[in-house]
């Protein structure tokens, strides 16, 4: 104790300080002379524990030397005497004394050994705090993330506070890996102190709630640990889930599905309909717990499934594919648990593929199914002979597919299984042959075609020469017989004969109780048992004596002629015999037959009571009751409640509130906001109304706020501006679609008048402008957001509808043009808006399009909210054009119809992770075309953002819609039917890479700070010679922004051009860095961890600049 | 999740310990070893046991149990798929899983086990971002480091598992690119003695071996990818193009992994490549018996029929073999009761043949069943289910790659180190 207060001091004193100065090295050297020369001191006695000494000293002394090599060398044996299980805890204080060592390996077996030992000294443990504190500061994200391991990891109560700060700040980390490492520290700091639940939970929301699937398995983990119950906390993010859930790393998708499984049993209707063919007799076992009240209701009501219930499915059936036998099981469950009846048979292939894998996995899986085949036959019986047994079987995988065999039979198949079992029977284990007659047995009591030829089959293996077979046998007889009794006294005959060969005592028990109960049957046979038994009595065991003595006693009371002295010198035997069980047997029964004075009125009942019928026992399934447990948890597969297990509950009789998932404009997550397009639900369209209204009361409020601030608000309200323009080109547009808009709705007319005359500096902008374009893009974003309310409107209507209703998309223009309206009483944001354009001119080189509102909005909506991953910068909508139109459709294939598609470089205003896409579809036929809508896409998994269908469109006229598909960041091609009334054409988007990314705004610092994290794999980089004439800045700006959405970082240096930007799916970061060299040289690099497509930008941009 | 791990060998001695979690005394094993006393062999251990306090699960690969303990209610799959991927990463890493190995190396044995669970939950378990963060050791390694006294950690720290492909390395150079696939297929049938197969069924997989340099996207088609009837894919491979093109498109790992298995559905059509006439009596004394076996080619397509063995479970009384072989070797192992003739090549001219006579334990009753019959088999150069690679494409690199495609038939059930399927179970 001495020397471990000394080292304290020491410690103490040079806290911060390297710890090998001279002092602490002396200090050292003495402690262990004075360890020494005590051990050498005691006796040879304690000799074990000497070396022990010596051994811990000698690790000692390497610890102190100033060696790197020996002071690894000693944690090697160190970590090598943990690892055996040896205690090492006496080395305490010499080991952490290095955790601040430089060598990286060091270090790491430092934090083992720390972790290990450092419950049990906490004092010292505390020594090591300060530097895992200044680690968690690194700005290397891997050494962030091991201290939070190792600080989290360390059960010391007293740093309860250090390590709820710590994982506080790590949730809000740049990095996704310090991210998933805080989730893990919640669970370790909830098990420390379960008092910090609250404010756990709030760390826990707040990384549900973040996007990175490194994070989403963990967090999900930390929520079943901490707050299992507060179901409310996945409302929200239920849907990013579901989506997110295929690109998660295996071990997090379990735990995420199973969750999510519990999840929907609470907030979805059953979708298992009555009258829908379930299996047989299951269906009640399923239904107990639904009140009758609840089936009328089903019945009266057609069941609809949720939509978020069928995302569920739908999103989890991919996963069956893995190869994480865990996650294939996981799948099982959630559709067995979720599915519609006709659709979790999907599974089974699945499941049937797990049995190739490791002995323990078939072993969990066979049980898994084993419950299942109990409640749907139909499931897995095309499967039969993959539950076949092969000799090199462990046994209990055996029993398992006998279990399932048996489940399993039906009419059809039994003579298949039944040849089957005849070949187990003969098996060398006599174990799983044993199991196999008692298989046949449940065969035979289900299916009463077969009992019989069961029957003599059994009766055959009674003359087996191995005795368990032949016990067996006649235990499974006597069962049979007892649910049959009818006429087999030649069995029982039979098996009287065979008794004196018989030695397994359950057998002979069986045997005489099958006289016994039957001996009316046999009359001559049985008094010549018991007279055999009577001679063998004091040798049988006792389970036999127990059955002689009911022997005795039925005989007695049947014929009583030839037994009576029988019975009574048994009933003797029995009085005075070794175990009180039967002594108590043999006195009840001697005062229930024996008619003397003393006994009483039971006597006379003692027919009655011997001799009543016997219900047959049940021969069942062992899984039966299994299904009471979730499937796949340990749980089920023990059969017994293990602890922290969570129930899963019953379907709720009415679905609770669906729009709770619905993820609100105004909510932080503006990303997850899914449009629900097709459904109307008049009480959520309202609600939704009137946030809109709200918002646009708050208007005023928040263009202030946002006129100082960022620079995308600044961005936003020059394309509102410029939206003005767009509503003037409409108004003095040429086109048929147009005049109606403006007669239908004068208003609207005089006001993208007025809009026009006031925004005409803009208009000289826009030179690079195609007025169609932005007219239609108007429209078509009135039409989205008018789909967004869920009012269905053809587009034809938009703009009047829009403009002269109080519809959001009224909102919007309100902000350009519209505020001549009377009820708009605020101060003018035009002029607010124009003012901002101004000053963003000149430092934006490029002209933002005259466009749709969208980026308005959506940046109104960016600050309001609080934007969850905290990075220092934000996508900025900086548009740039000229923009390249492309074909989608040539009129000639198109029966008239032709498309082309654009990229306007906005950020989607529905979808964020969508890109957007402006689709101008022209008539070139001369008749109208109708119904112009989108049909089948494929990959199927392809999600995108359906426009508006168009009712009708004029020969020669041209519309032009917006859509958003989600390209996931690759350059796939997306295909989908282009559909008229009459007919139907494939096309395909192929985007160019640059157009999967949106600029962000960063300073030349961040933009530093950002490249630095993104070196090694995710950097590529290229020289080139650029061709003539883009060497100049202006230029080789242009072609850049123009190859790809990026925006430009402002820098000092002349030669060197930086470009950000992130990818529009996932937000990943895209730096792109051009370096000019002597002559016409130049370095490309691009930095990004999407690896794929940094290659492919980079190809690119080298196109854009060598070439002309 | 998982709480603890502790690695007991054959004989029932823990040799190593892990906790991630506080500390669990060794006396919970103890729950285990009952189990263990109660089963006849080490495989009839049964995976998941309940102790009062813990839960135990256990897998048994390569002579070594694994026994993790856990507290709460976790799903058993999952640790146990983790109990094999921690099997798998010692494999790779040590080129073997056994106890001496584990000894020699556990500084590595925990500094993996540290990296791959953090508090019980699954952390990377990767083997290549694993092996960024820790260098397998290799013989000149581990020369150099007891001279230098350097680690065989890595220096540089690793962004692998900071990217969206966790399970690719970063900065993978090569001087030769290539790409192999080997397409192995086994299959795996029951036959009945009269020859009649009773269930049989393809099994394959795709093993590459992929050493390219950067980050390439591969594309591999296949000419029939309609005989594929149920798959499952190595995380890198795209579901989606998958479902819609039935094409395989993914960034591969580096090195060797499994791309992905498959199961062919074939009904009973399966082919089965040789056949094997079996006739082994037992005299009615009881003293001893006769066997004769012959195996001869069936179904080979042309190809010939390599590394033959034929392994039968003898009963119990079985004390000695005394038998002759036209072709190959025999060994009987009277403890385990198991013959196994090695055949090797099989020539279609002259049928190999097996045949002599057995003892039996005197005194022994006629053992009345007839043993099984276990064939295992290779063929080079043919996929038994008539799969074919169509073109492999990459993308995202410059470079041309040298691919290679493979075929082999086993038979064989699915686990590896046994190669054994086609049981003769007799009627």
């Amino acid at each position: 104790m001495l020397r471990v207060h000394t080292f304290l001091k020491m410690l103490n004193m040079s806290t911060n300080a390297s710890y090998n100065d001279q002092g602490g090295a002396e200090a050292a050297v003495e402690v262990c002379t004075e360890g020494t020369s005590t051990t050498s001191g005691t006796g040879a006695g304690f000799g074990l524990f000497s070396t022990d000494f010596k051994k811990n000293d000698e690790l000692k002394e390497m610890l102190e030397s100033n060696k790197e090599s020996l002071k690894l060398e000693a944690m090697k044996r160190i970590i090598g005497l943990i690892a055996k299980g040896k205690n090492a805890s006496e080395l305490f204080p010499a080991v952490v004394k290095n955790v601040a060592n430089k060598n990286i390996e060091l270090k790491k077996l430092v934090y083992v050994y720390l972790v290990r030992y450092a419950e049990e000294q906490q004092d010292l443990a505390l020594l090591s705090i300060s530097t895992f504190q200044r680690a968690l500061k690194d700005p290397n994200q891997l050494i962030r993330a091991s201290a939070l391991r190792v600080l989290s990891s360390i059960r010391v109560p007293i740093i309860v506070p250090i390590m709820m700060l710590a994982i506080k700040e790590s949730a809000s980390d740049m990095s996704p890996y310090v991210r998933k490492t805080s989730a893990h520290a919640i669970q370790k700091l909830y098990s420390l102190d379960p008092e910090q639940r609250e404010h756990l939970i709030e760390v826990i929301e707040k990384l549900l709630k973040d996007k990175s699937t490194l994070v989403a398995g963990s967090v999900v983990m930390a929520f079943e640990e901490v707050c299992p119950d507060r179901i409310d906390l996945i409302h929200k993010n239920y849907r990013k889930l579901c989506n997110l859930l295929v690109d998660v790393e295996e071990w997090g998708q379990v735990v995420i599905i199973s969750m999510l499984t519990r999840y929907a049993r609470t907030q979805f209707t059953s979708p298992w309909q009555e009258g829908v063919s379930f299996d047989e007799n299951n269906e009640k076992a399923f239904y107990d717990s639904d009140s009758e009240e609840k089936r009328d209701e089903t019945e009266t009501k057609p069941y609809m499934m949720d939509p978020d219930h069928r995302l569920l499915l739908r999103n989890t059936k991919p996963l069956l594919q893995s190869r994480n036998t865990a996650v294939v099981m996981a799948v099982a469950q959630l559709y067995w648990h979720l599915a519609p009846t006709h659709e979790v048979s999907a599974v089974t292939k699945s499941l049937v593929r797990l049995l190739r894998s490791h002995r323990e996995v078939q072993y969990v899986v066979l049980q898994n199914i084993a419950t299942m085949s109990i409640q749907r036959k139909g499931m897995f019986e095309p499967y039969m002979k993959s539950f076949y047994v092969r000799s090199t079987d462990p046994t209990h995988i055996k029993t398992l597919k006998l279990e399932i065999l048996t489940n399993l039979a039906n009419e059809a198949n039994i003579s298949t299984i039944l040849r089957e079992f005849q070949t187990y029977v003969k098996s060398q284990d006599k174990a799983f042959a044993a199991a196999t007659i008692q298989a046949i047995g449940r065969c035979a009591t289900n299916i009463s075609e077969v009992t019989d030829t069961c029957l003599n089959g059994l009766v055959l293996l009674l003359s087996n020469r191995d005795e368990t077979v032949v016990a067996e046998s006649v235990v499974v007889i006597k069962k049979l017989l007892q649910t049959q009794p009818t006429q087999h006294s030649e069995i029982i005959k039979h098996m009287a004969k065979l008794f004196d060969k018989i030695t397994v005592a359950m057998a002979r028990a069986s045997i005489l109780w099958l006289i016994g109960e039957y001996c009316e049957r046999v009359p001559k046979i049985a008094p010549d048992v018991l007279r055999k038994m009577a001679k063998s009595f004091t040798s049988e065991e006792d389970i036999v004596k127990l059955q002689i003595v009911n022997l005795a006693a039925k005989l007695y009371l049947t014929n009583s002629k030839q037994t009576k002295l029988l019975t009574q010198y048994i009933l003797n035997l029995g009085k005075y015999d070794q175990n009180y069980d039967i002594r108590d047997r043999t006195r009840f029964i001697r005062q229930l037959i024996v008619p003397n004075e003393k006994s009483g009125a039971l006597s006379k009942y003692a027919r009655r009571i011997l001799l009543a019928p016997k219900p047959a026992p049940l021969l069942q399934s062992a899984f039966k009751d299994r299904d009471r447990y979730q499937l796949g948890t340990l749980s089920h597969s023990l059969n017994l409640k293990a602890s922290g297990y969570q129930e899963l509950s019953d379907w709720p009789a009415v679905a609770p509130d669906q729009s709770v998932r619905n993820v609100e404009v105004i909510e932080p997550q503006v990303n997850e906001w899914v449009p629900t397009v097709g459904k109307s639900k008049p009480a959520k369209s309202a609600k939704s109304e009137d946030k809109f209204y709200s918002d646009s009361e708050g208007e005023q409020v928040d263009r202030k706020g946002s006129k100082n601030s960022s620079s995308s608000s600044n961005d936003s309200s020059s394309s509102s501006s410029s939206s003005s323009s767009s509503s003037s080109s409409e108004g003095s547009g040429s086109e048929e679609s147009d005049e109606e808009t403006s007669d239908e709705s004068p208003k609207s007319s005089s006001q993208s008048g007025e809009g026009s005359s006031e925004s005409e500096t803009d208009q000289k902008k826009e030179k690079n402008k195609k007025n169609t374009d932005s007219k239609a893009k108007s429209k078509a974003v009135n039409s989205e957001s008018e789909e967004n309310n869920n009012m269905v409107s053809s587009s034809s209507e938009d703009g009047s509808a829009s403009s002269s209703s109080d519809s959001d998309s009224d909102t919007e223009q309100k902000k350009s043009s519209s505020r001549s309206k009377p009820k708009v009483h605020e101060r003018p944001p035009k002029e607010v808006s124009l003012l901002d354009l101004d000053d963003v001119a000149p430092s934006a080189p490029t002209t933002p399009k005259a466009s749709a509102y969208s980026p308005s909005l959506l940046s109104d909506l960016e600050g309001l909210s609080l934007s969850s991953v905290s990075s220092p910068m934000q996508v900025t909508v900086q548009p740039f054009g000229p923009v390249k139109s492309h074909e989608l459709l040539h009129h000639m294939s198109g029966k008239g119809l032709s498309a082309r598609y654009h990229f306007p470089r906005q950020p989607f205003l529905y979808q964020p992770s969508m890109v957007q896409l402006q689709i101008t579809l022209t008539n070139a036929s001369d008749q109208p075309l109708e119904g112009i809508h989108l049909g089948e896409h494929s990959p199927a998994s392809l999600t995108l953002h359906r426009f508006s269908p168009v009712e009708r469109l004029e020969p020669q006229a041209s519309v032009t819609v917006s859509m958003g598909i989600d390209f996931n960041d690759s350059t796939q091609a997306a295909n989908f039917q282009l559909c008229t009334k009459e007919a139907e054409f494939s096309v395909s988007i192929q985007p160019a890479v640059g157009e999967l990314l949106l600029p962000a705004s960063l300073t030349q610092a961040d933009f530093e700070k950002e490249q630095g994290k993104l070196l090694g794999m995710n950097e590529t980089s290229a020289t080139i010679t650029m061709a003539e004439g883009h060497c100049s800045s202006a230029v080789l700006n242009k072609q850049v922004r123009s190859m790809a959405n990026l925006g430009e970082v402002i820098t000092g240096h002349n030669n060197t051009h930086r470009f950000a930007g992130r990818t529009v799916s996932s937000g990943a970061l895209v730096l792109v860095t051009v370096e000019k060299r002597e002559a016409a040289d130049a370095t490309i690099t691009v930095n990004t961890d999407k690896s794929v497509m940094a290659s492919m930008l980079l190809r690119d941009l080298k196109q854009a600049l060598a070439s002309a | 999740m998982i709480h603890s791990l502790f690695l007991i060998n054959h004989s029932g001695d823990i040799f190593l310990e892990k906790h991630w979690k506080s500390v669990i005394g060794r006396s919970v094993c103890d729950y285990f070893f009952e189990a263990k006393e109660k089963a006849a062999e080490p495989e009839d251990v049964p995976p998941v046991l309940q102790t009062p306090h813990h839960y135990l699960i256990s897998i048994y690969r390569d002579r070594l149990f694994f026994l993790s303990v856990i507290q709460t209610e976790a799903p058993p799959l999952f640790v146990i798929e983790f109990l094999h991927r921690v099997v798998e990463t010692f494999q790779d890493y040590f080129g073997e899983c056994s106890e001496t190995v584990i000894k020699d190396n556990v500084v590595t044995v925990y500094e993996l086990l540290e990296e791959m669970l953090d508090n019980g939950f699954p952390l990377a378990t990767e083997s290549n971002i694993l092996k960024e963060m820790i260098r397998p050791p290799t013989i000149l390694r581990t020369m150099v480091n007891t001279l230098t006294g350097t680690s065989n950690f890595e220096e540089r720290l690793p962004s692998g598992q900071l990217s969206t492909i966790p399970w690719r390395r970063s900065g993978v150079k090569y001087t030769n690119n290539e790409a192999y696939f080997d397409v192995i297929e086994e299959i795996d049938a029951i036959v009945d003695k009269s020859g009649t197969t009773v269930c049989a069924e393809i099994q394959g997989v795709i093993e590459a071996c992929v050493k390219l340099t950067g980050m390439p996207d591969l594309t591999l088609s296949f000419m029939n990818p309609r005989l594929l009837d149920d798959v499952s894919f190595h995380p890198c491979v795209r579901f989606k193009r998958w479902e819609a093109e039935r094409v395989l498109s993914f960034i591969p790992p580096d090195g060797n992994f499994t791309l992905m298995s498959y199961h062919v559905n074939a009904q009973n059509l399966v082919a089965i490549p040789v056949y094997v006439k079996q006739n082994i009596s037992f005299f009615e004394s009881g003293s001893g018996g006769r066997l004769d076996l012959t195996a001869g080619p069936k179904q080979t397509m042309g190809k010939t029929v390599e590394g033959l063995v034929i392994t039968v479970h003898m009963p119990k009384a079985v004390l000695s073999a005394s038998l002759t072989a036209t072709q190959g070797s025999y060994t009987y192992d009277p403890a385990t009761k198991v013959l196994v003739w090695d055949i090797g090549r099989l020539n279609p001219q002259k049928l190999p043949n097996l045949r002599g006579s057995l003892s039996l334990q005197a005194g022994a009753p006629k053992p009345e069943d007839n043993p099984s019959i276990n064939i295992a088999l290779k063929i080079q150069q043919l996929a038994i289910s008539g799969l074919k690679v169509n073109r492999l494409d990459m993308y995202g690199e410059k470079y041309k790659p040298f691919k290679g495609v493979k075929y082999v038939t086993k038979a064989g059930k699915f686990q590896r180190p046994a190669c054994v399927a086609i049981s003769h179970f007799s009627t």
